[in-house]
């Protein structure tokens, strides 16, 4: 280890994020002046579309929810040492798979109909992670760039199907709908937004993921092949099978938010299902600093600021400005040390006061 | 039949080759950014972003002064901000240069989105506001076959494929070329003898940020003329990809980008081929066909080319 910081390694995992948030924020509302509006007014409609009522409440969380697992999705790949930057096609097939299984389960209770849909679609997002997983292993191409070929490939994969087998109705090209016993129930309901159990599937996964990492001696391999691969493999694990491993949990994670997103809010494929929230994942991760507990917490903070941006947009803002906040606070985990400097300068500055 | 006939038919057509060689263009800008980039050690996959910027801020010069030409320039100048901050990061501040470039890219698409509606007044994609000029050259045009392909193409290409000969010659032939491979190899060995590494990098890293940005220029003001939200479409991981094919050299690069672009020509070409009529349906299936070769040749060549080997690894002078 180089010199120590100040802050010790926990806090600093948690005044980071936040920090680059609050920069994000200042920085974003210097665009928002740009087109003459007042930041003030935009982030209060922004909070006020996020929390102002029951029915914005339950809309963030149902928002939040695919955020939370393809947040845990890149996160765990961070942690294997692999930039899944794919989550987008993976929850697109596994969207897609899901429609596929649960289309075809009218005649099954929803004991099985429900947890079934939800299997085929961990499945296929496994599937397709594990194709870079493998290239990966096998011939060394790098994740980010046949995850990213992989997204393409998913999104005229979805669009084809849509258009072409399981095309129904007309306007927007769309799959027909689930079976009802493949829809997830609705707990709680305020006028047209229902909130399902989804939610909590997801912060169960978020803690499998964490038993998974810590407590498993599969998550300690996982995890020192990321940390350092040749040091790993002279340790007698195997990169090639932990790198597909990695890909394939990390996917089940992304394909599962698609399968939810189909059963609990969509009921059917539709082209634009996945609309960016598998690259949310990744400023999700980031804020969270790959802890499973980070990453629900990081994945409401964006789920807020999604639902908030389409209030915003009322106002005359465009909802563009959260790409814009997740951009710089990205920027910023990347190059953490600017923010442990700006933290630095700060600290100095009270000792020498209280000198 | 059918099929091995049109194929054959669309590469007997010079049609083919000249959308291949438009449609490697801004591949070729790209991937040249790549290089320069890389070949100093600093991963740059904020490509894809630099090129969205640099086709939205050419389109908004074309339409405020109405002359693409100082579009392009402008857009050279929001190339050197964005590679800039880039290089802030990754050098200045030893960031990971993978995550850096992801929140470059998610900025371009922020922010042109952004910006759609207070200057153009609306969401989505712009009017047709203008393009460069195709550069008309008679002489050449005379010529059969040859003629068709080379006699009226946008002034673009030529300068991509110049400056893939002017990069060969400035990265293999001029002691700044060597002082640049020499800190993308051993970073240590080049500061012992006296290169400035963080310089060099930087002087890298802003490179890419103009050539990157004449790629996404390209596609505006050089082909269509108007801007589309998010009309990179994946561009710069191709180029990269390509940069990966042609082994970190220029005119590696180069034939790596005519494949890449052979391959939309040839996705084009069929989806309009009046033998094959392909349904609005399946179209979606061709747009599988750039991406699916990208894939394969990646996976195909990545062990027979070798990355410079302090690629991605911040430079921490003790």
């Amino acid at each position: 280890m180089k010199r120590k910081t100040f802050l010790n390694l926990n806090l600093s995992a948690i005044i980071i994020p936040i920090m680059a948030v609050i920069i994000a924020l200042l920085i974003a509302s210097i665009v928002i002046l740009s087109i003459g509006k007042n930041p003030l007014i935009a982030y209060y409609e922004m909070l006020k579309g996020a929390f102002g009522s029951s029915q914005d409440f339950i809309n963030t969380i149902v928002k939040t929810t695919p955020l939370i697992l393809t947040g845990l999705a890149v996160g765990f790949g961070f942690r294997a040492g692999v930039f899944n930057i794919g989550a987008e096609g993976q929850m697109s097939m596994g969207a897609l798979f899901a429609t596929i299984i649960g289309m075809s389960l009218g005649g099954f209770p929803p004991y099985i109909a429900i947890p079934l849909t939800m299997l085929s679609g961990m499945l296929m997002g496994a599937i397709w992670a594990s194709i870079a997983g493998f290239l990966k292993a096998r011939t060394g191409a790098h994740e980010v760039i046949t995850t990213i070929m992989l997204n393409w490939i998913a999104y005229y994969l979805g669009n084809y199907m849509v258009a072409g087998p399981l095309s129904v109705g007309s306007g927007t090209p769309k799959s027909p709908e689930i079976a009802a016993s493949a829809k997830l129930p609705t707990i709680l309901k305020s006028q047209a937004i229902e909130l399902t159990p989804g939610i909590f599937i997801a912060i169960i996964m978020a803690i499998v993921v964490y038993i998974l990492l810590e407590k498993t001696s599969t998550g300690y391999e996982i995890k020192a092949v990321g940390f350092n691969p040749y040091a790993s493999e002279y340790g007698g694990i195997s990169i090639s099978k932990n790198v597909v491993l990695a890909m394939a949990i990390s996917g089940a994670l992304a394909g599962l938010a698609g399968a939810l997103e189909v059963m609990g809010l969509h009921h059917r494929y539709l082209g634009a299902l996945t609309a960016g929230k598998g690259f949310d994942g990744i400023s999700i991760s980031l804020i969270g600093q790959n802890h499973p507990i980070g990453i629900i917490f990081a994945a409401l903070l964006i789920g807020s600021l999604r639902t908030g941006s389409n209030a915003m947009q009322f106002a005359g803002i465009p909802k563009h400005i959260v790409m814009i906040i997740q951009s710089i606070v990205i920027f910023l985990v990347a190059a953490d040390r600017i923010v442990k400097t700006i933290l630095k300068y700060k600290r100095k500055n009270r000792a020498g006061v209280k000198k | 039949m059918t099929w091995i006939i049109s194929i054959l038919n669309i590469f007997a057509n010079p049609l083919f080759y000249k959308i291949t060689l438009t449609a490697a263009t801004p591949f070729i800008f790209a991937a040249l950014g790549g290089v320069f980039s890389e070949i100093t050690g600093v991963v740059n996959i904020a490509l894809e972003g630099i090129m969205l910027v640099g086709a939205f801020v050419s389109i908004v010069f074309t339409y405020l002064t109405g002359s693409p030409w100082i579009g392009v320039l402008m857009a050279i100048l929001s190339g050197l901000g964005m590679a800039w901050l880039h290089a802030w990061a990754s050098i200045r501040w030893y960031g990971n240069q993978i995550v850096s470039g992801t929140a470059l890219i998610l900025l371009a698409q922020g922010l042109t989105g952004f910006l759609m509606e207070p200057i153009f007044g609306k969401p989505g994609q712009t009017d047709f506001i203008g393009r460069i000029k195709d550069l008309n050259i008679p002489f050449v045009k005379k010529i059969p076959f040859i003629g068709e392909i080379l006699g009226e193409l946008n002034p673009l290409v030529f300068i991509a494929i110049a400056l893939v000969i002017f990069s060969w010659w400035f990265l293999y032939k001029t002691a700044i070329g060597l002082r640049m491979r020499a800190v993308g190899e051993n970073p240590e060995a080049a500061d012992t003898l006296g290169i400035n590494v963080y310089k060099i990098r930087y002087f890298g890293v802003l490179m890419s940020g103009i050539l990157a940005s004449l790629g996404g220029a390209f596609l505006s003001v050089g082909e269509l003329g108007q801007f589309k939200e998010l009309m990179t479409g994946g561009r710069g991981f191709i180029a990269l990809a390509a940069m990966i094919l042609g082994n970190w050299n220029p005119i590696g690069a180069f034939w790596a980008c005519l494949l890449f672009g052979a391959a939309e020509a040839m996705n084009n070409q069929l989806q309009s081929s009046p033998m094959l009529q392909i349904s609005a349906s399946t179209k979606p299936l061709f747009n599988m066909l750039p991406f699916i070769v990208t894939i394969v040749v990646v996976s195909g060549f990545i062990g027979k080319t070798r990355a410079p080997a302090a690629d991605g690894v911040p430079y921490i002078k003790d």
